[in-house]
């Protein structure tokens, strides 16, 4: 009896779907989840941009024209055109030798890749004092031939590379292991060299998926902060990368510059976001191998 | 086929050795503009950043009319612990103004780049300048805050840096620990009235600068013990509507101290011109500039009266002749194990 | 620096593919150079204390209250991030709402967001004078300079980690599942319960694993926000860089080999996890 009254009435309210919750339940929890994200997400990022502008365009700016900023953005920028390369280089070598190749000790070979995920940044800094501080393992090699690695470039780079290591590498490894090795066996039967097949075969197929990591891994090089500033040593308008330059700001009660060079890096990160949005949208197929790391 | 795969392979190879080299040859040239001018760095703790800009100014502007050299003075600021460190590990500090004299010998006994009696090496036991701890209050004093004592009472919430990572956070726990010694003179109650001074504390920031926003920007806690010219620089950048400075009848006398890192300007080649400038700290102009940003100068002579006027009478006592030399300090009461770990982990 | 390309490495299957040993050994280089030696150094400076020395470390009571409140927190945190993620993932793939592209883009901010500006942002709303900060002063909770405030940070960069990791497994589900499901008679509850959510478990596992490891290492959010006292928020990496600032390496590293330890043992578990779904489910 009660069967047969339920069927007609969802006979009767005809967007109700077997395979979905009922409309209270819909709004409920879009609702939650709206909220939730508005609260935790969108106000912090809101707060960065009401507070950067808190005194008008011209404070905002004037924390750019500082030659100490500038300096900052010149050293990320450096940092970034550094470490993002190399990562590429590796995430694709990795992901070729793994996604193409079968060889016991693989899934160990992947954890130690994905292990710079889960160290800390701090100790992702602390490691390389340890072994190029003056104190460290090869601390007193590098000074007596005059090469400056901790508290210089060539420190904060290391620290970046590792901190963005695995980046790459498990966006394209799940990609290209789902693409198999076939078409590329094809291309190389006909005649083509490996690095032709590479070429147009693998790379058009995994391009997006590259693309894409490659943006991530830029946002969170330019965004560093604990393990560089462990290995920094934070002399200004040398070894200050923009978030240690927030940090200053911020420490020296300029908050509308703190928050303004803030921005700059928020800014960054929706960009970020915003091209990554729209790869989805139109390479969704593409993509979907490697979302799900 | 094996020797095409070989010859691409080679490509290939020369090409990913050429970006994996690409980090190591970018790197050293990208540093190499810094090294080619003369650059002194100061290495100096957290609340000097207002005061070696201006310094590092003048000296550059002396040194440029004496010799007709340029020279650029980098500063570096952070918790004075923590500045200590980065030496020790390897930044090419020329000089170091430092909070605390313990952080300076930290860095000759690890070193060796300071000689241990760099006390010795420049007028006043490195002391261009001296300080001491006062206490910032929220407008019109609600807490009735006037002493040290004051710090202890159950309703009063104190702010301080972490002293074992800030050197004002170890002035702090020193003048506190002073001034109960001073009025009982027994070392177990001093120990017990600064342990219950650190129960009111909510926030441990890692530098006095830390601490400074807490209380100023973000509101927390009813008073901020700190450097006298940390104090008169929070008036100055938050408003005088909104805070008072206390000034405690006792206080200890803040020394912190300059040095010359022997080991990095001998290799770097600027002795000449890092001697020169910590010369500087104690010429007229640098005095002037000392008391002009409410630090005390060792040359009231050379100050402007009206800035040498802002800076109260107040009895300063010398933590060593309460507790010895600067080793037993840091040991008795900063290091693992010492007062400050055991007054926390009972105050828990 | 690297094998040479014609030698065959013995334990790999024959393919007629090139560059493996090219690309494997390049790859093998940098890990074992840029990580492993590292890492390596870490563990070899805290062996210097022996084992005793380590376990000594950690039982010290501010050692350990930081290891326990870092892990504890992230914990909740974790779970936290879990739940609401389970709930953004389910929304964002099964409903459709104007602005869900938007809403779906923001849910990586805290990926792309350095950590630094995340950690001034919060603590400026969650301060007692910030905006959220002062509606909980009223009904008497302090967010900012407790454990809360830690739990917030947390619960901010482990999220994205939540909803991805579940997000393309929701999408993945066969809507017949569900309809046979419903046809023999299941109410919608029952039919979450006992057919949909089970083969997502592997899924949340995951992403709870990834939330909880990156929540535990996490430093630039948390230092703004935490309050940073001991035995109430000091988290463990904040005790590395006191412990650095007080020259203590030794005691620096063996925090870092045992927070190092247990990093490594979540990521195990995550890999068990999906060995063991790939198996139950037959997919990641």
């Amino acid at each position: 009896m009660s069967e047969g009254l339920a069927l007609s009435r969802a006979a009767a309210a005809r967007p109700r779907s077997v395979t979905s919750e009922g409309r209270a339940v819909r709004w409920l929890l879009t609702g939650i989840a709206i909220l939730f994200l508005a609260l935790f997400l969108v106000l912090p990022l809101l707060t960065v941009f009401a507070q950067a502008l808190s005194r008008g365009w011209a404070a905002y700016f004037e924390a750019f024209h500082e030659p100490d900023a500038q300096a900052a953005i010149r050293l990320t920028l450096t940092v970034a055109a550094i470490s993002v390369p190399f990562n590429l280089v590796f995430g694709v070598a990795a992901a070729w030798a793994i996604a193409k190749f079968e060889f016991p000790g693989k899934s160990v070979l992947i954890t130690l890749i994905d292990l710079p995920f889960s160290v800390s940044p701090v100790v992702s800094g602390m490691i390389y004092v340890l072994v190029f501080g003056s104190q460290g393992l090869f601390g007193a090699f590098f000074i007596e031939h005059g090469i400056q690695i901790i508290f210089a470039v060539p420190g904060i780079v290391l620290a970046t590379i590792f901190v963005t290591f695995p980046f790459i590498a498990r966006e394209l490894i799940p990609l290209m292991q789902e693409q198999g090795t076939a078409e590329e066996e094809a291309a190389l039967t006909l005649g083509a060299s490996g690095w032709h097949a590479f070429r147009t075969v693998t790379l058009p197929n995994i391009r997006w998926g590259l693309l894409y990591s490659v943006l991530l891994c830029n946002a969170r090089a330019m965004g560093e902060f604990g393990a560089v500033s462990v290995v920094s040593g934070h002399i200004r308008g040398l070894t200050n990368t923009l978030p240690l330059h927030v940090e200053i700001l911020y420490n020296e009660y300029n908050f509308v510059g703190a928050f303004a060079v803030a921005s700059l890096l928020a800014g960054l990160a929706l960009v970020t976001l915003v091209i990554k949005s729209v790869l989805e949208w139109r390479y969704a197929g593409d993509l979907a191998a490697g979302a799900r790391h | 086929m094996p020797a095409l795969e070989t010859r691409t392979a080679r490509r290939i190879r020369s090409l990913l050795l050429a970006a994996c080299l690409a980090p190591a040859l970018v790197a050293p040239v990208s540093v190499a503009p810094a090294l080619a001018q003369t650059a002194l760095l100061n290495v100096s703790y957290d609340p000097t950043r207002e005061l070696y800009r201006e310094i590092n100014a003048a000296f550059a502007e002396e040194w440029k009319a004496k010799t007709g050299e340029t020279v650029t003075v980098r500063a570096s600021h952070g918790g004075s612990g923590a500045q200590a460190r980065t030496v020790i590990d390897g930044v090419d500090a020329d000089v170091v103004t430092l909070g605390i004299p313990s952080d300076i010998d930290a860095i000759a006994k690890l070193t060796k780049k300071i000689p241990a009696d760099w006390r010795d090496k420049q007028p006043n036991q490195g002391l261009p300048y001296t300080s001491t701890v006062v206490f910032l209050v929220r407008k019109g004093n609600p807490r009735d805050v006037k002493d040290w004592a004051d710090l202890g009472k159950p309703d009063v919430k104190v702010i301080t840096p972490n002293p074992k990572t800030s050197a004002g956070g170890r002035w702090n726990f020193l003048a506190a620990w002073g001034y109960a010694y001073n009025r009982d003179k027994d070392v177990e109650k001093a120990n017990a009235f600064v342990g219950q001074i650190y129960k009111n504390v909510p926030i441990l920031d890692t530098g006095a600068r830390g601490s400074t926003v807490t209380f100023a920007q973000r509101g927390l806690g009813d008073v901020l013990p700190t450097w006298e010219n940390e104090a008169f620089l929070v008036l100055q950048e938050f408003g005088a509507d909104k805070f008072d400075i206390v000034v405690p009848p006792t206080s200890i006398y803040a020394e912190p101290p300059v040095a010359l890192v022997d080991g990095n300007v001998d290799r770097k080649g600027t002795r000449k011109a890092a001697e020169a400038y910590l010369a500087f700290l104690y010429s007229d102009k640098a005095q002037a500039i000392f008391a002009k940003h409410r630090y005390r100068p060792l040359r009231r002579e050379a100050a402007d009266k009206a800035d040498l006027a802002l800076l109260p009478d107040v009895k300063l006592f010398r933590i060593e002749d309460l507790q010895g030399s600067w080793d037993d300090i840091q040991k008795k009461n900063f290091d693992n194990g010492g007062l400050f770990d055991q007054l926390s982990r009972a105050g828990r | 620096m690297v094998a040479t390309p014609q030698r065959r490495f013995l334990f790999r299957r024959p393919s007629v593919i090139p560059g493996f040993g090219l690309t494997f050994g390049y790859a093998l280089t940098c890990l074992s150079l840029i990580v492993l030696l590292p890492l390596a150094a870490l563990v070899a400076k805290a062996s210097g204390l022996g084992l005793d020395g380590i376990w000594e470390v950690a039982r010290d009571p501010r050692v350990a209250s930081a290891l326990r409140i870092s892990f504890g927190v992230s914990l909740a945190a974790a779970l936290t991030a879990s739940v609401f993620g389970f709930v953004v993932a389910w929304v964002l793939t099964r409903y459709r709402f104007p602005g869900r592209k938007v809403v779906d883009a923001a849910v990586d901010l805290p990926f792309a967001l350095p950590t630094a500006v995340a950690g001034i942002a919060l603590a400026s709303l969650y301060a007692p004078n910030g905006l959220i900060g002062a509606q909980l002063a009223k009904v008497g909770i302090q967010a900012a300079y407790t454990p809360l405030g830690i739990f917030i940070a947390m619960v901010f960069i482990g999220l994205p980690f939540a909803v991805r990791t579940v997000q393309p497994l929701i999408a993945e589900i066969d809507k017949e599942v569900e309809e046979a499901s419903a046809t023999l008679g299941a109410t919608r509850g029952m039919t979450l319960v006992r057919v949909v959510l089970p083969p997502l478990v592997p899924a949340v596992l995951t992403g709870f694993a990834l939330a909880f490891a990156r929540g535990v290492g996490e430093y630039g959010s948390i230092i703004f926000i935490a309050g940073n006292l001991p035995y109430v928020s000091e988290i463990a990496p904040l005790l590395i860089v006191i412990k650095l600032s007080e020259f203590d390496y030794a005691g620096a590293a063996a925090i870092a080999t045992i927070m190092l330890g247990i990093s490594f043992l979540t990521l195990l578990a995550i890999n068990l996890i999906q060995a063991w779904s790939r198996r139950r489910f037959g997919y990641v």
